[in-house]
Order: C-alpha cells, then structure tokens, then sequence
C-alpha cells in the first residue's frame, strides 16, 4: 500500500479544524485509510525540524487519494464539507484545439497516447511538489514501474502544435533530456542514465526495441522520450501558466484513468481544462481527450439493505453515497433502483459491490446491526489424510521424540547431492525467481530439513531424537497443476552410536499404531492380500570392474553401505515400497557438517488413506 | 542430566583423610557450642557446610552462619616479619659494617629495601650520610613496622582503622571476608548417622524391612528426574487449537494438499488482475519446471475426497426436496470463458479490469500464494449444488520475500469461508467476534479496506492487553460477485471469507519476536520442548 505524507497544518485547514491524533486516527479508521504517523509524535530530528507531517496508508486502488489535494477532497467529501467538484471540459474561445497525431509506427512499441491542457495554472512550490510526487505514485502503482502508462508534463507556452507521437530509431532522436544542457540521441541517452539510481530502472521499457517512442511538437522540439524522461526544452516550472499533459501507454483503461485523476486533482489551481484533439485513424483511437463525464450505474437497493443489514430509504442511501463522492437518487420507473454517477476519480468502482461498500462505509463499518444469520448449518469433517498425520504425529511424540517444522523451500544440493542422490531432472520443482540460493526446489523429501534442523542444535545433549510429518512435492506431469503434493513421515536420531534400531523400533512402533502388523517377506511377496509390512536390505549391486576394482553401486547411496533397509508394505490387496531407513552415509554426514552418526526414516503417508 | 544424582541420594561427602560429618559428631559430643574456625581450621568453608546440611536436613544439629573479616598480609609483609623492616635492613647492615657506600647499599640489602629503608632509617634518624656513605646513629632500635604486622599475622585483625587503611594503602595488607559457623546438638543429635534407606524397594517389602527402616530424607528443593519426553511443535500445537475451533462450528477441512498452482486458480479466478503487483517476480515465485499448467479441469481424486468429508453433512440435512435437487455439472470451459471476460470486458454487473487478458498468464504455475486459491476450487466445486457450507484450510503458502524477523518465505495461513443465502457484513462481524473471543481477544473494530477478491474487505483489529494497542489480527470480507458468479454460484448466495496467520498469534501467544525462531530448521530443540500447553481461551 503507498504510504502518503502530507503536511499536518494544511490538511487541518482544509477539513476545517483541528484533530489529535487520536482523533484524525479514527477518522482514517472509519474512511479506510491508515494513518501511519504522526510526525509531530516523533522524536527524530529530521521529523523536528520540518513542520508535522502525516504518514497515510492509502488502499492500493484508491488513485484519487495519492496526494495531497486527493486526501483533502475526499475527507472534506466524507466530512460533508463540500460535494465532489463537477470537472468539466472548456474548449479555447476559438474552437482550435491542440492536436496530437499518433503514428501507425508507435504500434511496434507503445501505441496508446491520450493528453488535456490545464490552462492559466498557479503552482506554487507546495502545489508544484505535490504534481510532481503524484506522477511518480502513480508511475509506481499503477503504471507499475510506467511499463503500462507513463506522464509528461510540459508547459505549453514553450512548444507549439500541432504535435506528433512517432516511434523512431534511437539515433534519430536528438534532444537534451530534462535538467540537462548536453544533446544526446535515443543510444547515448541509454549510456548516459544507464547508471543512473532513479532512471536506471526503466531504461529496459525500450531500450532493445529498435524503434523509440518520441513525442515532437511542430517545430521538431522533443517535448519526451516516453516512458523514459522528458525533453529540458519545455519542462514546467513554478511560473508555467499552461500545462500540457500527455500520457502514453499500453493499456487503454489504464491511460484514461490516469488522465482522470491528474485532472481531477490540479483542475482545481487552474482556470480551465481544455480537451487534447487525439488523431489516431490506424487503430480508431482518435477522439478528444479525455472524457470527464461521469459513469452512469444503476445499483439495487434490496442488495445494497441486504448485504449491510440495513433498511434505508433510497434518498437516505442517497445521501451517504453522496458522502464517498456519488451523485445518486431514485430511478425513474423502478422503485428498486438508485441511478449513481461514479465520479471520474472512481476508478475502483467495477460493480454494484463497491457501491455497496461505499454505502456500508458512509454508514460506518462499526454502526452495522451485527447479527448472525441462523440459516447455515454443517457437519465438521477433517481432512483424512491430516487425521493419519496427526496419528503418527502424537505417536511419535508419545514415544519419544520432538516435531520440528523445517521449511518446504530448500537449496538444489541439500535435495540431491548432500544426500548423495540424482537429479533425474523429472522430479522437483524448480523455481524461476527465488531471492537466495536458500530457496532453490521445492523438496522432494523431508531429510534435508531434519538435518538442517539437527546442525542447528549441534550445541544440545546426544542422542537428539527428531521427526516430521508434512508434505514434499513432486513434478507429475498427470496433473493439472504438473505436480502434486505427497505427505510423508521422516525421523532422525543423532547420538554416539547410529541409532539404527531406535529408527527401527520407532517404525515398528508407527506400523502397529497403523494397524500393520509385521509379516514375514516371504509370506508378504506370497499373498498381497495378505496385510502388513516388512523390511528388505537394500543391497549393493556389483555392476562393473574398473582398472581391476570391482566397483559396487549402491542403489541408496545415502546409507552406509549395507545399513539401509526398505520398507515394504502390503495393504488393501495391493503392494508398495513406502520408504527406507538406515545408516546416514559418513559422506552426507560431513555435508551437513553432523559430529556423530545418524540414523533416518521416511515413509509416505498416503497410502494409509 | 547424569542419572541419580537428584532425588533422595546426597553428594557423597567424605575426602580420604577424614570424615568431617563424623567429626563434627564426636566433638559436638565434648563441647557444645563448637566454632568452625576454631575448632575445624584446616578444612575448607564448602566441605565444613555440606557435612553441617547433611546433618542439619536430619536434625541432628542446627548451625548459625557468622560473617566476619579477617586481616591478611600480604607476601611483603610475610617477608617483613621473617626478616625486619626495610629500614631496619638498612640499619642492621650499617651497624654490621661500619659504615656503607650508598652505592653499595642496594647489593648489601636488596633494590627494594635500599630505596624504602634508606629514607625511613634518615626519619628515624638511625642513620646519616657521612660523604658518599652512610654511617650509624642509633646504637639499638626498636623495629616497630616490623612488631606491627607480627601481632596482625598472630590476631589476623587489627583495631586502628587508621594505620590499617595506611597498611592497605602500602599493600603490606589485605581484608578478607570469611565465613564460619556456630554448631550446637539438634533435636535428633547422635554420636552416629543412623544408616539410611534411599527408597523404597521389593526387597524391603517382601522382607518388611521398611517398617523399621529410615527413610533418608528427600531433598524437595531439586526437581524430579528428567522425563526424556517427545513433544509437539507448539506451532502445530496452536494449529491444533484453530483447527478445533472450526471442528466446533461445523467447519469441513479443504484439500489443500498442492503447493503449487496455476495463475487461474492462484489470481484470476479471484478476480486479481493480471498486472496486480502481487503477480510479480517481487512477491510471488514462480516455477521453472514444470512449465505450464493444464486448463482447469475435474480431478476425481480430491472430488472423492470432499464427496466423503461431506457424505455425513448431506445425510443429517438431507430433506425431500434435497434429495430431488439436481446436481449441476460444473462446466469448467464456461468458467475459464467467464473468467476471461469479467477480467477483459466485464461480466456478471460489472464492467470489468479492461484490459487484453492473456492465457498464458494464467497458466502460469507459481507457489501458491495464499490458501485462498483452494477455497476458490472449492467454492466452484459447490456450484454444482449450492447450499450453505462451511470450509477451512490451515497450511503452508509462500512469498517471494526478503526474510527478516517477521518475514519468511513460507508461513501458515489460516483460512475460513462460510457460503449462505441472505448474508450480511454485520453477520461477519458477529462470527468473528465469537472465533476471535474464543482467543481472548474481545471488542472487535473493522476497518474498511481493499483486497481484489473481496468487497467489502475489512482489516480485523483486536485490543492487545498486553501490548495496550489496537492491532491487526486478520483480515476479512465477502468475495466479489466477479469471482462467484462466474463459478456459476446463484447471485443471490454470498460468502464470507477470512484469513490470518498462524504465526502472528503463535508468536504473541509465545512472546517470541523473532519468526525465524519459530518456524524452520534455526529452531531451537529446548524451545520446541518447553513451551507449555495451548489454551487459547485461557491466556
């Protein structure tokens, strides 16, 4: 959520008296806004040595409220100290408007481009900070990063139209960039800011395009380099009195929307605003801009009583809209309907919901009746498979050993190569844009987790007795999502010898709690209907000869060879392999830096469901 | 813990030259005070104590402790008593030779003494300077220093405050504090330790030995024997918790088993826009491989899965009219065409983001950001049959942040959603009141707020005792028509939902600051063992 500072003392003027803290915090409260500080509270001298500002919280759709002259509005709105202004259109007394041309070429960058001039403007150096600072909010949200949308503001009275919007080669755009003496072309531009804290950033919007989007009034004076920066030629100042605006973009809402709310928010320091002739015939975007008429709805009343729980009458809710910037009355015919103009700075406004909140607000959010309505009624029921877990989980514990709760998240080498185990690269999920090296996979077995755990307490007494039940994740190319989820069971014991029968017996301990009972591999492997679980040695597979060593490939490296067992289970007539445990290899050992032996277990849990 | 040494069984006491718990018995058998300083000098303070507890804890005697200070010289003075004062040294050495180079003096009677006892021998005047020599004075002194620090050594005390600061000063002396004790016979003195039995045996009851035995007394002050005991995570613990509480509302669990999903289930189906900021590479992470997932579509596994969690709701409710009602199939080609128009040209009463939408966005695969994206399946799954249902999820979601103390890239969320006909936003307001109190937290205030999938949305505030502030405890709201409609749900059902973190409270519950020490392998083991028990309508 952007975060708002204005200046305390002004904004108390504007609403017409004066708060404590307390006070203009419920204020915000009640509207929706947060206010984050107030800095007249704090105790830092760079806060005491300006006049008190006030930190607000604006919600994220809410592009009306993103500078000063937004917050003041709309509170004196709320406040019911004034209606929300009518902006209107006012064509110059001789009908020539400024004109814009797009070209057909700025299609291959950024083809969109709308515009208006603010005419007889008085800035002031408060009211010339806030213009700019809302562009740069407005940059940063909406136009996330000005790839949808970007702003150029130029005083009028510099430049002379008509103007064009063309898409160019770098090279053939001369022009000193804002605050600069020195002409550069499109490539140079690129170097110049390429280190740049600020500009930096967005150089990557076109910088690989061959074609640069340029705006040029009639004298090939560069008015900017969307969405870049613009030309020093025509840049405002406090004294500009007219101020053309134009916005290019690639999203057609979105360039409309922040034409709105640059209007809506400084028409009001300036005399008149005057539309911007756009001529787009190629993608049939010419029209004048912008359209400051607001969006007529119609909202149902029994939805707007029903939702809140409340039961006004259609001038009542009437009024309380009125309060969140609404014009509405009753519909002409339809005794269930409001008509509601959405003013141009309501964007968020999509649908009858939103009137709906903004009824519930007007109301106050903590005024609404709060009853419960007795209608639902349902039977409780737990996952299964959380009810399988939650048995192995309290049994382990019963016997012993301590849950611990590692990450899902891990790093590419403590999945695979720690443990002494292949990627087969069909097997885990792989992420595109972790921050750190931490967060690499998602896992696909619990150990790592287990051992990260066990490094971590290195300085507690031996044996450490440790367990988790929770899931890993597993590429499955069967699925809509690609992947599924599968929970397992996973122990390690860390002492001065391996605890391998402490694994073992903890197994046998699950298993009997599982209602599995311990069968012989014969009878097993016989009879699948035949229920329970036994283990087999996991045996080394002599495979190859090499310079006259007979090499033995392990089939689980992770162990020590001939320490590793696998569990077999037989269970509703059908047959699995759901894990192994075993002697923890020397070699995994030292990877995850453990001073003693380790013994592990990990089954899969599902097939108990 | 070693095994043994608490309970009944003492420290064993005894050094190989004596038995002082003995010794103290026997001589409290002739006199009676006995003082520990005296009577026991060469035995340490800790050994006389353990044998004056062992016989205290039997009664057998009582003891007064006496502090007091005690004068010691230093090795200097020590040195001083052997041999003279400096500035006798010097006079003894004048006296034996006559007469002595000053030169020469120091390899006559040592640096140091040379330099102190030369002046303090002028002051005395025991001696003068004769040239470049010195020669006697007086034919015989009293060596006063000396007389001094002998009585201090015989009385290890002296009563002029004064002259003992000067000696301080010097560093001829030091103070130290002992500690001694006065011991007379107690209630049960005998010239022996009667023997003891440290417990309980099957011998001593088959032989009825344990009616005349004595018991050895037990040392209540030490705790009992370590118990080795297994234990839960306590963030599973307060899981636990949240879990019956929903289990007590009739809440039926959501398949949440699947970290990844798609953009369709993740973002649009919940009405967030494809250029929301919460869909960046900043905030949410997205997966390499597998690349791309399918288009929504039935998955009869977790279908079977709900059919069973919810056979028992449908029977207890079932009515005449129920059992006739026909289950409507979902189509998911008209939810994906529906989902893509209320983002791009508006659908169901709304008019829509505007925006050209793009597939393969929403088929991105990303960790799933919140467990809302379940609840979003779910709720499309009761299309079929809409009725009035409860459902909750609480399980693990992932952000792509930058960690700090309050901030992981993974935590819980714990989510509720309640779908009826005819709800209202005051009726959230009051079940929140009774889930919330049932955590202690009481008189609830709800903010409006903004959330793409809900509207209205509200922040949940609670008043924190202990912190003495409003602070936010989760978050809350009625999904938007453009993610209910779509699924094909009746307009005129609405649905609560709502979320918090099972951290947030697991750390204020805990007092635990720091969210790396509460959830992850940094976990300390002793933590995880010692935390108590979850109440939380209890504190």
């Amino acid at each position: 959520m952007p975060t708002i500072s204005v200046d305390k003392a002004a904004l108390f003027k504007e609403l017409g008296r004066e708060y404590t803290t307390e006070e203009f915090d419920e204020l915000c409260f009640e509207f929706g806004i947060e206010l984050d500080e107030d800095t007249s509270q704090s105790t830092k001298p760079e806060d005491q040595a300006q006049p008190a500002q006030l930190k607000i919280e604006i919600p994220a759709n809410r592009y009306d409220m993103l500078c000063f002259e937004g917050i003041a509005l709309n509170l004196r709105v709320f406040l019911e100290k004034q209606q929300l202004p009518k902006w209107t259109l006012s064509p110059p007394k001789s009908g020539e408007l400024e004109t814009l041309t797009i070209k057909e070429e700025t299609t291959k960058i950024r083809p969109l481009c709308s515009g208006v001039v603010l005419r007889n403007i008085k800035f002031t150096q408060e009211r010339y900070d806030s213009f700019i600072a809302l562009q740069d909010k407005l940059h940063q949200n909406l136009a996330r990063q000005r790839t949808l949308v970007s702003i150029g503001t130029h005083d009028l009275d510099t430049i002379k139209g008509p103007f064009t919007y063309e898409a160019l080669p770098p090279e053939e755009i001369k022009f000193a960039p804002l605050n600069q003496t020195k002409e550069m072309n499109g490539k140079q531009l690129m170097e110049f800011y390429d280190k740049d804290k600020h500009l930096g950033r967005y150089l990557h919007i076109i910088r690989d395009s061959p074609v640069y989007p340029v705006i040029y009034d009639s004298n090939r004076t560069v008015l900017s380099l969307p969405p870049i920066i613009n030309g020093n030629h025509s840049k405002i100042t406090l004294d500009t009195k007219n101020v053309l605006i134009e916005i290019t973009a690639l999203d057609k809402t979105k360039v409309e929307i922040v034409n709105h709310i640059l209007v809506a928010m400084f028409a009001g320091y300036a005399e008149s605003i005057e539309p911007l002739k756009i001529i787009s015939p190629h993608n049939n975007e010419s029209r004048e801009a912008p359209d400051l008429t607001p969006r007529e709805m119609q909202v149902e009343i029994d939805y707007l009583n029903q939702v809140t729980g409340l039961d006004l009458a259609p001038e009542e809710i009437s009024k309380l809209l009125a309060k969140m910037g609404y014009s509405a009355r009753p519909s002409q015919g339809e005794s269930n309907l409001l008509d509601v103009a959405v003013p141009i700075t309501r964007a968020d406004v999509l649908h009858q919901a939103d009137v709906m909140e903004d009824y519930a607000i007007a109301y106050g959010f903590n005024k609404l009746p709060r009853y419960y309505p007795n209608k639902s009624a349902a039977v409780s029921a737990p996952l299964p498979i959380n009810k399988v877990g939650d048995i192995v989980r309290l049994e382990s514990a019963a016997a012993g050993w301590t849950e611990v709760m590692p990450l899902i998240l891990c790093s590419h080498e403590e999945n695979f190569a720690w443990l002494n185990r292949k990627d087969d690269g069909k097997t885990a999920i792989k992420l595109a844009n972790p921050k750190t090296a931490e967060y690499q996979i998602v896992r696909t077995s619990l150990l790592p987790g287990l051992l990260k755990t066990i490094n971590s307490n290195k300085h507690h007494a031996v044996p450490m007795k440790i367990f988790e039940v929770s899931d890993v994740g597993f590429i499955d190319l069967s699925q809509e999502r690609k992947s599924r989820n599968e929970r397992h069971f996973a122990a390690a014991i860390m002492g001065k010898t391996s605890g391998f029968e402490q694994v073992h017996g903890l197994l046998d301990r699950l298993m009997l709690m599982l209602k599995s009972a311990f069968i012989k591999r014969e009878d097993g492997l016989k009879d699948p209907q035949l229920g329970g679980y036994w283990i087999e040695e996991v045996e080394g597979k002599l495979n190859a000869t090499l310079h006259g060593t007979r090499l033995t490939e392990l089939s689980d490296p992770t162990f020590l060879h001939g320490h590793s067992a696998a569990i077999k289970l037989n269970i509703d007539g059908k047959h699995h392999t759901i894990g192994v445990f075993g002697i923890l290899h020397p070699s995994v050992l030292q990877k995850f830096e453990l001073p003693y032996p380790v013994s592990t277990v990990e089954i899969n849990l599902e097939v108990f469901l | 813990m070693a095994g043994g040494t608490r309970g009944p069984v003492p420290v064993p006491l005894e050094n190989k030259e004596h038995n002082v718990t003995q010794d103290v018995l026997d001589l409290l058998d002739q006199k009676e005070p006995l003082q520990t300083s005296e009577d026991f000098p060469a035995i340490s303070q800790a050994e006389i104590k353990a044998a004056l507890d062992r016989l205290a804890s039997r009664s057998m005697v009582e003891y007064k402790t006496n502090d007091s200070e005690q004068v010691l010289l230093s090795k200097e003075a020590e040195a001083i008593v052997a041999n003279g004062s400096h500035e006798y040294k010097v006079w003894k050495a004048v006296k034996d030779a006559g007469k002595v180079p000053i030169k020469e003096l120091a390899n006559v009677v040592g640096g140091e003494s040379a330099k102190v006892g030369q002046g303090n021998a002028f002051k005395n005047k025991w001696v003068k300077k004769d040239g470049d020599s010195l020669v006697l004075v007086a034919d015989t002194v009293q060596d006063t220093t000396r007389d001094l620090l002998k009585g201090i050594q015989e009385t290890k005390s002296l009563s002029d405050s004064k002259t003992l600061n000067d000696l301080k000063k010097r560093k001829l002396v030091t103070l130290s504090k002992i500690i001694h004790y006065t011991v007379t016979k107690g209630p049960k003195y005998a010239k022996e330790i009667p023997v003891e039995v440290t417990d309980l045996t099957a011998e001593m009851l088959t032989s009825g030995s344990w009616e005349t035995a004595n018991f050895k007394p037990y040392n209540f002050n030490a705790l009992g024997a370590n118990q080795d005991a297994g234990s839960l995570h306590p963030l599973n613990k307060v899981r636990q918790e949240f879990r019956n509480m929903f289990f007590s509302q009739g809440f039926v669990e959501m398949p949440t088993g699947h970290y990844v999903d798609s953009g369709f289930w993740n973002f649009d189906a919940l009405f967030v826009p494809q250029q929301h900021p919460a869909r960046d590479v900043q905030d949410t992470f997205f997966i390499s491989d597998p690349p791309k997932a399918d288009k929504p579509r039935p998955d009869p596994v977790h279908e079977a899965t709900m059919d069973a969690m919810e056979a028992g709701s449908r029977k207890l409710f079932a009515t005449p009219e129920s059992e006739k009602r026909q289950i409507k199939p979902r189509d998911f080609e008209k939810y994906w065409q529906n989902i893509q128009d209320v983002h791009q040209k508006g659908a169901f009463g709304s008019i829509g983001y505007r925006y050209p939408w793009s597939e393969d966005e929403c088929l991105r695969l990303v960790l799933r950001t919140h467990t809302t994206a379940v609840s979003t399946w779910v709720l499309h799954r009761l299309a079929e049959d809409p009725r009035p249902a409860r459902y909750f999820s609480i399980d693990r979601v992932f952000r792509n942040e930058t960690v700090d103390a309050t901030h992981l890239a993974e935590f819980h969320q714990i989510e509720g959603v309640i779908a009826d006909f005819g709800l209202t936003l005051g009726g959230l307001m009051r079940f929140l009141e009774d889930f919330f109190a049932n955590m202690g937290i009481e008189g609830l205030r709800f903010k409006p707020a903004y959330n793409p999938y809900t509207e209205p949305s509200m922040e949940i505030f609670g008043y924190h005792k202990g912190l003495k502030r409003w602070i936010e405890i989760g978050n809350s709201g009625m999904f938007r028509p453009e993610m209910l409609e779509p699924m094909g749900l009746p307009k005129d059902m609405r649905v609560y939902g709502f979320g918090l973190s099972l951290e947030r409270p697991t750390m204020m519950k805990y007092g635990v600051n720091n969210i790396r020490e509460l959830l992850g392998h940094k976990v300390d083991l002793s933590w995880i063992k010692e935390q108590p028990a979850v109440r939380l309508e209890k504190d």
